[in-house]
């Protein structure tokens, strides 16, 4: 490993840094409030009764622990290696967003917030975002590009159910990297009574490693499981990579297990070569962006560039930093599959297993079905799927003609 | 004795403060930036801020997020920007100008090279919102290298020690940005704007500028009773939106508010 000073899962340092990616990059103004949430997270983190009312929450009302489940007829299709899958659809709300928001909700109110906030693009963490206000009593605001409000009406519509406000934003390119600035902006504006709750692995330290930290209860629980089930280490983790919590979730607890391989597959959208894609890791370049330096699609002035996917979930132009470190310290590797692998996934995994994953997850899947052929039948791989697939039967209807 | 603290020094002997108009390189389209900033010196202006167009100006309120749009639909780079400063300075060697904006642009060109090429273009500060000091080693060494003041901003939430460590980095004047939000809000309040001008003071001998949510003449003759330096930024910027095709009218909009807030500053 290139990091002789740190083992890779002592990162990030004191300062929020992963080599040299993450840290603070925010306005003056959030420098003191960051600094106060990451002091209360190192706080309750260690507080007995704080951990002992997450994980209530996260077996009572999430559903936890998720399953293993060992994917007999979709591995004999492949014809090599057996697949399993770490249940994260199963969970409350339908996807891992969940795990996250439920710890930074508890801590809003160990913090006396009495607001939060959220930006989401699908959807699915706006929606695990006001589930989680809804139970503990909090006022929440959404802030959604104009594009994903049009493209995602029903979540739209369970955000609202479940009491949040949904603001619509139509700057930029109206998608998830404008609702996360729109988010930033509220915050910056209201932060006496404000906690923004970040959905993914990116953003100003400590939300990288608090996120992640949050989502390791993936990881966690599936080292334990797949160890019961097969007696052993998986040979690979698969997930799939947009800001990357799922996937953080389920390396992070295997980072140190040198004989386990890590795949992290970003959308390529139309394909690499299109510059239609939503893949920073394997064909982008560094910067800052949103508060933390990492991977970025961005043009050679520094702007950032839009982003394609069919799975609006992976529809960001920038990834954690802990995963842009995993990649140059080569613990990990990224790859990318398109729409059209993503989606022969999707429907692979249906018919095969009676499982209809999240888009997101067919990532995954995906790489899954181009790894597994070439393996042996004893070696195994452990693929989190992240989320499932109803929220997307609108969009895989349309691309096949229909409307439902 | 760099430019910006030449001006400083020279207005402090004159018992006067700094007026320092914002706009944003490009806006409207890139011909209207040179003549702009002119009209901003014949109108008082005694440091040009402009503004770098970036995609995601976090910091900014939906007036100058809308400025960076326009320049960008013309594709208006940094490079450009430092461009439209060498053309300003063929006819201008005193005024300086500070560019302002997020730091990615400067990541993708390289400090070092941002640096030579805005200084040998004339550039005289920057002013990245989302570079704190924290963040700063190799950034701050290298503007200083090349004679650019890195201007930090100082926000209502600071406490003294990151007071202290900000105004240990920072040369030029340091900003104080006068209420917790975004450019162009509307929650200012003056006598905690004061109160935090007497702590800074207490921590720099740095001018000490003010600047988010100042839009009208009494507003910045009330800052101009504390502060060194006043920045408006929104208010004209909104004079170039609701003049996009009428560029005369922009800056004649402009002159007459800049000519206004300059005879209140003087007069206080």
């Amino acid at each position: 490993m290139q990091n002789n000073e740190n083992r890779l899962s002592d990162l990030p340092d004191e300062s929020g840094h992963f080599g040299p990616y993450g840290g603070v990059f925010v306005a003056e103004t959030l420098m003191e409030p960051l600094d106060e949430l990451r002091l209360a997270y190192e706080k309750y983190l260690k507080d007995p009764q704080f951990v002992a009312e997450l994980d209530a929450d996260l077996q009572h009302y999430v559903g936890r622990p998720s399953p293993i489940y060992h994917a007999e007829r979709l591995s004999r299709e492949l014809g090599g290696a057996q697949i399993y899958l770490k249940r994260e659809d199963l969970n409350h709300t339908g996807a891992h967003k969940v795990n996250n928001t439920i710890g930074q909700a508890l801590l809003a109110k160990r913090m006396g917030k009495t607001r939060i906030i959220a930006e989401t693009g699908a959807g699915q963490h706006g929606v695990a975002s006001a589930t989680v206000a809804a139970r503990l009593g909090l006022e929440c605001v959404v802030y959604m590009g104009e594009v994903d409000v049009a493209r995602q009406e029903a979540n739209v519509y369970r955000m609202r159910l479940l009491g949040a406000e949904v603001r619509s934003v139509s700057s930029g390119s109206k998608t998830l990297k404008d609702a996360l600035n729109e988010a930033m902006r509220d915050w910056v504006t209201h932060v006496d009574d404000t906690f923004y709750i970040i959905g993914t692995v990116a953003g100003p330290h400590p939300y990288p490693a608090m996120v992640r930290d949050f989502q390791a209860v993936i990881g966690r629980e599936s080292r334990e499981q797949i160890q019961r089930m097969t007696g052993r280490l998986p040979d690979a983790l698969i997930a799939c990579v947009g800001g990357g919590s799922n996937a953080i979730g389920l390396f992070y607890p295997f980072i140190e297990d040198t004989s386990v391989a890590i795949y992290g597959v970003e959308a390529a959208g139309d394909g690499l070569d299109t510059g239609r894609h939503a893949a920073p890791l394997c064909a982008g370049t560094p910067g800052v962006l949103h508060g933390n330096r990492t991977y970025l699609m961005e043009d050679r002035d520094g702007q950032i560039i839009e982003t394609h996917s069919v799975s609006a979930g992976l529809d960001y132009p920038g990834v954690g930093p802990e995963h842009a470190w995993l990649k140059d310290s080569g613990r990990a590797n990224y790859v990318a599959v398109t729409d059209d692998e993503a989606l022969e996934a999707f429907h692979r995994l249906t018919r095969t297993e009676g499982i209809i994953p999240a888009l997101e997850s067919s990532h995954a899947i995906a790489w899954a079905a181009k790894m597994a052929p070439q393996m042996d039948k004893d070696q195994i791989i452990l693929i989190n799927l992240s989320g499932r697939g109803d929220k997307d039967m609108h969009t895989v209807a349309a691309r096949e003609g229909l409307k439902i | 004795m760099s430019r910006i603290a030449g001006v400083f020094a020279a207005l402090r002997d004159q018992g006067r403060r700094a007026l320092i108009p914002f706009v944003t390189a490009g806006d409207p389209n890139p011909d209207a930036t040179v003549p702009m900033m002119h009209a901003l010196v014949e109108a008082g202006a005694d440091i040009i801020e402009l503004g770098v167009p970036f995609s995601d100006p976090m910091a900014d309120g939906p007036v100058i997020q809308r400025a960076s749009e326009r320049a960008l639909a013309h594709q208006v780079s940094l490079y450009d920007v430092i461009e439209m400063v060498r053309r300003f300075r063929v006819d201008n060697i005193t005024t300086p100008v500070v560019l302002m904006g997020y730091l990615n642009p400067l990541e993708v060109m390289g400090y070092e090279a941002f640096a030579e090429q805005a200084s040998a273009a004339g550039v005289d500060g920057v002013l990245t919102v989302d570079i704190p000091p924290e963040e700063g080693e190799a950034f701050v060494p290298a503007m200083k290298a090349k004679g650019i003041d890195p201007i930090f901003l100082i926000a209502p939430t600071s406490h003294r020690a990151r007071i202290e460590r900000i105004t240990g980095a920072a040369s030029g004047f340091v900003y104080y940005v006068s209420l917790k939000g975004v450019t162009g809000a509307a929650n200012l309040s003056l006598d905690s704007v004061r109160e935090k001008i007497v702590e800074i003071r207490e921590c720099t001998d740095l001018p000490v500028g003010v600047g988010f949510g100042i839009k009208d003449a009494a507003m910045a003759a009330a800052m101009a009773a504390f502060a060194d330096a006043v920045v408006v930024g929104s208010a004209l910027v909104s004079c170039i939106e609701a003049n996009v095709d009428r560029p005369e009218r922009a800056m004649a909009e402009i002159k007459a508010l800049l000519t206004e807030m300059r005879a209140a500053m003087d007069a206080g």
